[in-house]
């Protein structure tokens, strides 16, 4: 157990890039920034409160919890491993994230996925205006609403929204749900702990006019 | 970057902490503004007493006499308050360069690290019902006094900003246009003077807000308080960050969390990101 209130940030994550325990639990995170970025290690860390910008930045294997609410970029440039909020996410959760699971189980903020590089993000509530913005690869599943111009210039992640969607940016359609899709939002929904129907999810996707150049955008 | 803080009190039972809930903010906001800070405190009646109208000046002249006055000085900024109207007491010190007035509030300004400014305005021992402060991270003008926030240019209003105009040349030209002076070349300026027509012309901070996201082009969360009103609204892109909380007892808005983590009853707070091009106002 490290308490935030009496050891510095810099020795917490010190601690957790190489790790002597399996389990860390962290107290008083009171809003700081970076906790809990750049592990490397299959531990647990549970963090009780809300934290700051780039918490479990970088992560790879670890399985972080916050038992709170996540400041800008949560999970941002995630490689591997498991980040889960129990509250609600701010702007830029799991930006060009690579790998590995985010889930939200409140609401995340604007640019939720932004430029997301193949990870999976699933959110138990409403995602914010521009999320999935250039998003290249990977799953985001939404189990509540989306904000406006989802998926602006999006490439080739996937997104699933049951909720209502205010509006899709540039290049962004809705697509026809399959077997497959189902299957897939089936297997997230159960990662994340999320108990709804697969049938009740549309899918979004790119419409691959905007990143492909054809003779059309010749001068 | 920039950071702001703002206080509102519900609850008189915590009018005597104001200070001290806002030094606690301010010290969460000194990374994102280190070169000077300002702060606006509303209802301190041992700085502004009841039945007194309080101005706040730069660089007072030496030879500054007000009958009946209660002069305080704070660094750069001193605060005069007298037994006087408001526009009788602003007549009185023509001349020197006004950054507050109102039967409200005080406002400090000046240029250093935000938590010595703090000891300057004995923030900490501010008691009263609302209150904002800003810490600066000056990009684009000096870093002096009069760049520093809040921007106060109608009676006890404030306007805080972090983030930049666009065209505030451009609405620069039509309210002086329409009769507006200016004191600087801030472009937040701008935005506080915009504001006070609007309010100056009737309209709420609701309304004034509405027609300042249509009008001005940029980046900016803008925290706007009032002797009846406290507002934050942010840009339809809002990268500039901002977090609000509210209890029975308070109402609070910060650039990030952790400028709240301080405040009492905060874990049972209802805490939200303010959406792009809405208006949150409170009014009373």
């Amino acid at each position: 157990m490290i308490d935030l209130a009496r050891t510095p940030l810099r020795a917490l994550n010190r601690e957790l890039h190489a790790p002597a325990a399996d389990a860390y639990e962290v107290l008083n995170p009171r809003g700081a920034h970076a906790v809990a970025a750049g592990l490397c290690h299959a531990v647990a860390v549970e963090i009780r409160g809300h934290v700051g910008y780039y918490c479990a930045g970088m992560n790879q294997l670890a399985r972080v919890t916050v038992h709170g609410n996540a400041g800008v970029g949560v999970a941002e440039n995630m490689m591997s491993g498991l980040v889960r909020v129990r509250g609600d996410a701010s702007q830029s959760a799991g930006a060009t994230a690579h790998g590995g699971l985010l889930v939200v189980e409140g609401s995340a903020s604007m640019r939720c996925g932004i430029s997301l590089k193949g990870a999976d993000v699933v959110v138990g509530g409403d995602i914010g205006a521009m999320s999935a913005f250039m998003a290249q690869a990977g799953r985001i599943v939404v189990c509540g609403d989306a904000a406006e111009a989802l998926g602006d210039s999006i490439y080739e992640a996937r997104v699933y929204v049951r909720g209502k969607v205010a509006s899709l940016g540039a290049d962004c359609v809705e697509k026809e749900v399959r077997d497959e899709h189902r299957a897939e939002v089936a297997a997230l929904l159960a990662a994340a702990g999320f108990e709804h129907d697969p049938r009740d999810f549309r899918r979004y996707g790119s419409a691959r006019r905007l990143y492909h150049f054809t003779r059309g955008n010749t001068y | 970057m920039c950071g702001i803080v703002g206080l509102h009190l519900r609850d008189p039972e915590l009018h005597p902490c104001l200070g001290r809930l806002l030094t606690s903010m301010l010290a969460g906001v000194t990374e994102r503004g280190p070169d000077s800070a300002g702060v606006a405190v509303y209802g301190d009646r041992r700085r502004c007493p009841e039945g007194y109208a309080a101005v706040s000046l730069l660089d007072a002249p030496p030879d500054l006499h007000v009958p009946g006055a209660l002069v305080t000085e704070a660094g750069d900024t001193t605060v005069v308050a007298a037994p006087l109207p408001v526009e009788e007491l602003l007549a009185a010190v023509a001349g020197a360069r006004v950054v507050g007035a109102g039967t409200e509030v005080t406002v400090y300004k000046g240029t250093g690290r935000p938590l010595d400014l703090a000891r300057t305005y004995d923030l900490a021992d501010a008691q009263g019902w609302q209150g904002l402060a800003h810490t600066r991270m000056a990009t684009e003008s000096q870093v002096t006094a009069e760049g520093c926030h809040p921007f106060s240019v109608g009676p006890d209003q404030c306007l805080v900003h972090n983030g930049s105009f666009a065209n505030h040349a451009s609405i620069r030209r039509e309210l002086v246009a329409a009769g507006v002076a200016f004191d600087s070349e801030n472009d937040s300026e701008v935005g506080a003077r915009f504001v006070a027509a609007r309010l100056a012309a009737g309209e709420d901070l609701d309304k004034a807000l509405r027609a300042l996201c249509e009008r001005f082009d940029g980046f900016y969360t803008l925290l706007v308080t009032s002797a009846d009103g406290f507002a934050v609204v942010r840009d339809a892109i809002a990268c500039k960050p901002a977090v609000i909380a509210e209890t029975p007892r308070w109402v609070a808005m910060a650039s990030e969390f952790r400028a709240l983590a301080e405040l009492p009853g905060i874990d049972d707070a209802r805490i939200w990101e303010p959406e792009p091009e809405r208006v949150y106002a409170w009014q009373w």
